[in-house]
């Protein structure tokens, strides 16, 4: 009796705390530190890139009309369903709802002219998925970015569609980009007409100032590290400027190499790919630096008019070898 | 002046506003304390007290037997009921002295050192020693041989520590506030111990009310002694990030603080420096903040060495009950703390907080891939590739491991903090570590 009475009076005491029994020991968690981690998280990161491209395609339906919402819709659709597909097969937890899927379909649009068969764009989002992303392991694995490897095969595949480019507000005038016009007429295309976007071209390389809005976004949300984006347009600027000045006549000037192309695509959007981007700051240094100059070295002297898929897919492929190569000094180290 | 700080870092939420403008609260004399015989890194103690023995508080109970040992003393008076394992609050189990009280205690005052003055450098030592003081930030380190540079090594700056930079916490903050004499006398002995001519507290800019406090007491009784304001930031008080702040001067890899001319101390520390050597009172109680958002109400409390983490919990209303909510319970701060699996463990020399979690903020389990976002990097204060090392951790990889100096990996977690997947990267290079030990122990037998 008197031992029951203790009992109760323990139970009633604060120091009893939890009720609800875990299998753990008293019901408290035990965990390895630290015990609070930052609210961010792939998703949230994922889904504001998603957010950012919004101004973009938003100009690419602006000036291209239906056909350009319909690519995107379809990429995206096609990009989300072969990640699935790829997941389900191979029997993995299916992570489609992280948006990275939905990432690589929109950049993977964004980089088609706006008369793109909607087939093809369906075969290049299964190849971005399937062989750029689920082959090597899925996000966070792949070497290359998805969606530009998409475009390269585009670029194998469909060569002449992927080039026959339509002027804005038409459906079926064929005309060249300003970067073919600049390349193989010598005709140049004004800076102000590239920044608004009223030019043609890729959907997602026509408004530099709506891939200009989204990029500031991912700064401001801390997304992206200021070096990739201005590290590329810096070398792009500086190394067009070079040849510029060399010869003004048979190139053009540095602000038509960052308003034309997809250099700003590129810039904001693609280097930036976290998964494919070194993780060092001189590893990122040389990686935009390096792409920088094959853009200019591709379009002043390549077969092809732009440069700027070429020229990450490329560094792409030696990010492995920077992260190893350009460790950050270790706090104490001998200098 | 701007506050100084260091490269990289981050900023948690720190959560302070919870206890730092409590003041600290002198808890009632517990029934039954457990002292554990290893409070501190290095050997445990031999017990010199028996089942049956009556000790009265601060009579010595577990005497050191190697260098890098610190003695521990009864925190009660009363009766030792046993002397056996206990669950120990850094994990696993610790032989401990369980001491039943019989509600005598011991005035701790008056100058018990009269000669206090006269005491060279190796004398100061020795009575740190025999108080049994070691490092109170958290680490544990037997503060006798902290304050004992190897020959040929010379001390210049004595250093401080009240940057408290765990959320949380704000147990040293209360301290400097409300004892910054304390605070300064210990400097000073610990100056004089060292032969340092240069002291300096170093505090975030979070507490400029302590600092307030320390300088106005400064201006009377130890006006040579410096402040150093640091951003708050996390881990701006990591000993070999708190010396390249404040002096600029790197710690060599491999080294140890004495081979940059420093010697860095918590502020709990000189305090309970000053007391022993001021007043002979041996290191048996000691000052803690008790927060989170798990605990009803948080208080900064001033304890003694052995009460249990449910006693001291219960002082401060228990832990919050709401159904299906989890807890964490935390000797230390959320950051560096480690996770508890009973509330039957005692407050150790080391307890700087327990911290309660609630299950909303506690981390998820599941973590994802890592997306080479580079935010590790850009944090790790030591210059290290967290992803990296954490994965030559996790896979075995341990000459690898060893190669990209994983082993100097101080485990403050802004890695696993800041990463966007959830990976738990310090446990992996924990695990590293572990399994790089193994492998230099088997290569050398």
């Amino acid at each position: 009796m008197a031992e029951d009475k203790k009992e109760e009076v323990r139970e009633k005491k604060p120091e009893a705390p939890v009720k609800k029994k875990t299998g753990l020991i008293e019901g408290l968690l035990v965990s390895s530190s630290p015990h609070i981690l930052t609210d961010d998280n792939v998703h949230r990161i994922m889904h504001a890139v998603v957010l950012s491209l919004v101004p973009a395609v938003a100009a690419s339906i602006y000036f291209f009309g239906l056909n350009a919402l319909l690519l995107v819709l379809v990429c995206v659709a096609s990009s989300v369903g072969t990640e699935y597909l790829f997941q389900r097969a191979r029997g993995r937890a299916v992570t489609v709802s992280d948006g990275s899927a939905i990432i690589t379909g929109m950049l993977l649009a964004l980089t088609l002219p706006p008369s793109f068969p909607l087939l093809g764009a369906v075969l290049g989002s299964v190849f971005a998925i399937g062989v750029g992303k689920q082959i090597f392991g899925g996000l966070g694995y792949n070497i290359f970015n998805p969606a530009l490897l998409g475009r390269a095969f585009l670029q194998a595949t469909y060569p002449v569609l992927i080039t026959t480019w339509t002027e804005p507000g038409t459906d079926a005038v064929s005309e060249a980009t300003p970067l073919a016009l600049m390349k193989f007429e010598g005709i140049d295309v004004s800076s102000l007409s590239l920044f608004f976007g009223n030019v043609s071209g890729s959907l997602g390389e026509t408004s530099v100032l709506c891939i200009i809005i989204g990029g500031l976004y991912l700064r401001y949300k801390g997304y992206i590290n200021w070096r990739l984006p201005l590290g590329y347009l810096g070398s792009i600027f500086v190394f067009g400027a070079v040849f510029w000045l060399i010869n003004p006549e048979k190139y053009p000037d540095p602000i038509f190499h960052l308003f034309a192309g997809g250099a700003m695509l590129g810039a904001w959007f693609m280097v930036t790919d976290m998964v494919t981007s070194p993780v060092t700051p001189a590893g990122q240094w040389i990686f935009v630096v390096g792409a920088g100059f094959l853009v200019i070295i591709i379009r002043l002297f390549g077969g092809l008019p732009e440069g700027v898929m070429y020229s990450i897919l490329l560094m792409n492929s030696i990010v492995p070898l920077l992260n190893s190569w350009t460790r950050p000094k270790v706090f104490g180290m001998a200098p | 002046m701007t506050p100084k700080t260091f490269d990289r870092g981050i900023h948690p939420a720190y959560h302070k506003e919870l206890t730092f403008s409590l003041a600290t609260e002198k808890a009632p004399l517990p029934k039954r304390v457990v002292i554990p015989l290893g409070q501190h890194v290095g050997a445990p103690c031999r017990p010199v007290v028996k089942k049956g023995d009556i000790v009265e508080a601060g009579q010595l109970i577990g005497e050191a037997v190697s260098f890098v040992s610190a003695p521990v003393h009864a925190s009660i008076g009363g009766k030792v009921k046993e002397v056996a394992p206990h669950p120990h609050p850094g994990g696993g189990r610790m032989m401990a002295v369980v001491i039943d009280g019989d509600g005598t205690d011991r005035e701790w005052s008056g100058g018990a050192d009269a000669d206090l003055d006269s005491m060279d450098p190796d004398q100061l030592r020795k009575r740190i020693r025999e108080a049994g003081i070691v490092g109170m930030g958290g680490a544990a380190f037997p503060t006798a041989v902290k304050l004992s540079p190897p020959q040929g090594k010379v001390v210049d700056t004595v250093i401080l520590n009240g940057c408290e930079c765990e959320p949380y916490l704000s147990a040293d903050h209360r301290l400097m506030l409300e004892e910054p004499e304390k605070v300064l006398s210990g400097l000073k002995l610990i100056m004089r111990a060292t032969g340092a001519k240069d002291g300096c507290v170093a505090l975030e800019d979070n507490k400029l009310d302590a600092l307030e406090a320390l300088r106005k007491a400064a201006e009377a009784m130890a006006p040579e002694v410096r402040f150093a304001t640091l951003k708050t930031k996390y881990p701006q008080g990591a000993e070999k990030i708190l010396i390249y702040t404040v002096l600029g001067r790197k710690v060599p890899l491999g080294k140890l603080p004495f081979d940059a001319g420093v010697v860095v101390n918590n502020v709990g520390t000189a305090v309970a420096i000053y007391e022993a050597l001021g007043h002979g009172k041996p290191l048996i109680e000691r000052v803690l903040t008790v927060s989170g958002n798990g605990v009803a109400t948080p208080k900064n409390l001033k304890v003694r060495i052995g009460t249990s983490f449910a006693e001291v919990l219960a002082l401060c209303g228990g832990i919050t009950e709401a159904e299906g909510l989890e807890r964490e319970v935390l000797n230390g701060g959320p950051m560096m703390g480690v996770a508890q699996t009973s509330l039957d463990v005692p407050v150790v020399k080391g307890t700087s907080g327990i911290t309660v979690l609630e299950a909303r903020e506690i981390k998820p389990a599941e973590f994802g891939p890592c997306i080479r976002c580079a935010r590790c990097v850009e944090t790790c204060p030591m210059g290290l590739m967290p992803y990296r090392i954490a994965d030559m951790g996790r896979l075995s990889l341990t000459s690898r491991f060893k190669g990209w100096d994983g082993v100097s990996c101080i485990e403050c977690g802004c890695c696993a903090f800041i990463c966007p997947p959830k990976r738990p990267l310090v446990q992996w290079i924990r695990v590293g570590k572990i399994k790089l030990r193994e492998a230099e122990q088997e290569a050398s037998a």
